[in-house]
């Protein structure tokens, strides 16, 4: 008895360690409405590293097709996609989450990057370089860089 | 799936449909662009059939720039473009290869050339294969001027010499077959212009049919015609070719381009060309 309740605390705390792993592009799981449950890394986000990757250029580049308010003091905007101006209150982490991973899930006409999908793709390059992808090609953002941007849009309530 | 990411399922979608599609709201239209007082030049006009109601109206890139830009183009001696004009002029008179020829000793000036840029590229019977300006090039500098090193495809003279061909015939209208022995080659052009290529999978359509007009940062996107090129790129601070910015274009997509040169660029390069069959040959035009 003792022996067995070892062993399901031993099952339980290899359960909590998988959870708090990451979640490899290739193994998120979506909803059936596009949406992605579980936090990719089970740490909560960063709103102010988010916002820094959502205006780098290097990084998520967001602003190059979205306005967002909150940022005007950074230059150019683009207008390519929809303002993201009470983006937090219209959706929820779960849409958020699954619209950054791979938007076609949610809008297929949607010409939005998947920010975190590594197979499936024609000629991809190695960033931007023009050279071809490494095999180990990694997502245009990784994980934890998804959730600390879910982390400021979810700021993102005013219109 | 909890209502409110329902609701914002929807609202979402609305604002989608809303920011989705052309923006013309910043571009002013309906301007003429004469260059020297003495060339009229065509920035709208009507589609092609063959583009089955893609585009409303083809527009010029000149259309999408701003007031200082566009007046640039307006007067030679405003357009950088024309200094490597002039270096392609000089080249045209210069004896090249080993049987004593320039340019010049075939073709008399570059004027003589004024049909060749707005129906290039072309089907070329002898060798079998469409070919672009360039090729055309490199064809007469070792096959008729005994050149064994020709211009490289993109290298800064090969850059003058079709600029030169381009400016000759500016004012011309474009009009490039893509019938009869071309059509194999247009179609491949035609698909690859729809595919979407690079890690962030970006067609042409995506930012040149469906997004025209839109800012994509600082910069409104254009409908990706290639009458004007080799154009003068501020940003580069020289003339650029079409296949360079083919490859920049795809590069973007975080994707790996085709070769400069390549089968599928000349194929592209044909399909784009006649996406703008109806305007008029501007290079070498000034861009951002």
């Amino acid at each position: 008895m003792k022996r067995q309740m070892l062993l399901a605390a031993g099952v339980a705390m290899a359960a909590t360690s998988l959870q708090a792993d990451v979640i490899a592009p290739d193994a998120v799981v979506m909803s059936e409405y596009g949406e992605v449950m579980e936090s990719l890394t089970g740490e909560p986000g960063s709103a102010e590293r988010g916002r820094d990757i959502m205006v780098s250029r290097a990084q998520g580049n967001c602003l190059a097709c979205h306005a967002v308010t909150a940022l005007e003091d950074e230059p150019w905007h683009g207008e390519v996609g929809p303002s993201l101006d009470g983006v937090g209150a219209r959706w929820d982490e779960p849409g958020l989450r699954g619209l950054l991973v791979n938007a076609d899930m949610m809008f297929p006409d949607s010409i939005m990057p998947a920010f975190y999908k590594v197979s499936g793709f024609i000629r991809p390059g190695d960033r931007f370089t023009t050279r071809p992808a490494p095999e180990d090609l990694q997502p245009i953002l990784s994980a934890q860089e998804i959730e600390d941007v879910i982390a400021y849009l979810m700021t993102l309530t005013d219109y | 799936m909890t209502r409110k990411s329902l609701l914002g399922g929807v609202s979402a979608a609305v604002f989608a449909f809303a920011a989705a599609g052309v923006g013309l709201a910043d571009i002013r239209t309906g301007d003429s662009l004469v260059i020297n007082g003495e060339i009229p030049i065509v920035t709208e006009t009507e589609p092609a059939a063959h583009l089955e109601g893609a585009l409303s109206t083809v527009y010029s890139g000149w259309v999408f720039r701003t007031d200082e830009t566009r007046a640039m183009q307006a007067d030679d001696f405003d357009n950088p473009g024309m200094l490597y004009v002039e270096q392609g002029i000089d080249a045209f008179n210069t004896v090249m290869g080993s049987e004593g020829n320039s340019c010049a000793s075939c073709h008399e000036n570059p004027e003589s050339l004024a049909n060749v840029r707005p129906s290039y590229p072309q089907w070329d019977a002898e060798h079998g294969m469409v070919q672009t300006v360039e090729m055309q090039v490199i064809e007469c500098q070792t096959e008729r001027m005994g050149m064994e090193e020709p211009y490289g495809y993109d290298s800064q003279q090969m850059r003058n010499m079709v600029a030169l061909i381009a400016s000759v015939a500016r004012g011309q209208t474009v009009d490039v077959a893509i019938d009869g022995p071309a059509a194999d080659a247009w179609e491949l052009g035609r698909e690859i212009y729809y595919t979407a290529y690079g890690q962030m999978e970006l067609s042409c359509a995506h930012c040149h049919e469906q997004n025209y007009g839109n800012l994509i940062r600082a910069d409104h996107l254009s409908q990706g015609q290639v009458n004007g090129f080799p154009t003068y790129r501020l940003k580069n601070a020289n003339i650029v070719s079409v296949h360079n910015r083919f490859r920049g274009c795809i590069r973007d997509t975080r994707g790996e381009p085709y070769g400069i040169g390549s089968p599928e660029f000349v194929a592209l390069e044909l399909y784009v060309a006649s996406r703008g069959n109806g305007l008029t040959v501007e290079g070498p035009a000034v861009r951002n």
